[in-house]
């Protein structure tokens, strides 16, 4: 899979402005085979991205796999919450992840707004190059 | 495939350990994090069941340096062996670029070992992929038993069993004790960066 420049720069954009500046803590976008194509955070965490993509990709390919057997396309949204930090899946595209990570100081509606947003112009980024 | 990003000029690659269950995929990767202990930045991450036995997959990031200005890094995974498993196995293939077979040269685990190479095939024609076009390298494990009572398959049986036709290259091993698992390593790592280098430079 390949991305131009000005595409993942357009990418980076959506990600720092409507994720991060709005109270988002961590944002990795990648691919479905775990691969990160990019990663942005607050500066307030040290994850282990690497680590992290590889086990996020694995986890929605399982529930996606679970989906279909019970005969659901797919389940598209996945939120896993915590007692400080909770995260958040959802698919861009037949290939694409996008996952938040994010802290009480911002609520679940917002961030699943957001995320759905940013989903809608990456969309528009991947197809028109 | 791998993931290429222009930007951050970086080349990701996916090597996926197959084989029988039991067969030493995990402990090819063990042993491969144990001795590049220094260059590997993470710690390696296994999903198992509470009897040590692989329940999703081993995962093991290292850098390999830089190829026509691009940083590469190198992503080994493992798959369960178990033949309960197989919905999990092919998730596991989803991006794969190499592949190194572990069989086992145990008597008993012959027909295991055909069954799984048989079943990778099926497992790679779900994402496109084709067994005999795809960088892959078979590794015949746990030579080390030949010393001991316990029944082994000759190298020549486990040629004929299972690389009479994908003819790709093969290697004795003892993951065990690290025999040929470095080697088996930078034989796929070779492969798979020559067949990406083909596709993308």
């Amino acid at each position: 899979m390949m991305f131009n420049k000005s595409q993942l720069k357009a990418i980076d954009k959506v990600i720092s402005t409507d994720l991060i500046d709005a109270g988002i803590d961590y944002v990795i976008f990648m691919d479905m085979a775990g691969n990160t194509i990019a990663k942005h955070d607050n500066g307030k965490n040290n994850l282990d991205s690497v680590a992290f993509a590889a086990l996020a990709a694995g986890n929605f390919a399982a529930v996606d796999a679970m989906a279909k057997l019970v005969g659901e396309s797919e389940f598209s949204l996945l939120f896993h919450k915590g007692k400080k930090l909770s995260i958040h899946f959802s698919k861009v595209n037949d290939d694409t992840l996008l996952i938040t990570m994010f802290t009480k100081d911002i609520s679940l509606g917002l961030v699943r707004l957001k995320v759905s947003e940013a989903i809608n112009q990456i969309n528009k980024i991947l197809v028109e190059n | 495939m791998a993931l290429i990003n222009i930007k951050n000029r970086e080349v990701q690659i996916k090597i996926v350990y197959y084989g029988p269950g039991r067969g030493g995929k995990t402990t090819n990767l063990e042993y491969i994090n144990k001795k590049y202990k220094q260059q590997i930045k993470t710690e390696m991450v296994s999903l198992k069941t509470q009897d040590d036995r692989t329940l999703f997959f081993d995962f093991l990031p290292f850098d390999v340096g830089q190829i026509k200005g691009f940083d590469v890094t190198i992503q080994l995974y493992t798959v369960p062996g178990q033949v309960k498993y197989n919905a999990t196995r092919k998730l596991v293939l989803r991006g794969v670029d190499g592949i190194v077979f572990v069989a086992d040269v145990q008597k008993e685990q012959r027909k295991k070992n055909i069954d799984s190479l048989n079943q990778l095939y099926e497992n790679l024609k779900i994402y496109n992929l084709d067994l005999f076009n795809i960088p892959f390298v078979m590794q015949y494990n746990k030579i080390d038993l030949r010393q001991s009572k316990i029944p082994t398959l000759s190298s020549k049986i486990m040629q004929k069993d299972l690389n009479s036709l994908i003819k790709v290259p093969a290697l004795e091993a003892s993951a065990l004790k690290g025999g040929n698992v470095i080697l088996t390593l930078k034989k796929i790592i070779s492969m798979t960066l020559a067949s990406i280098q083909d596709q993308i430079f």
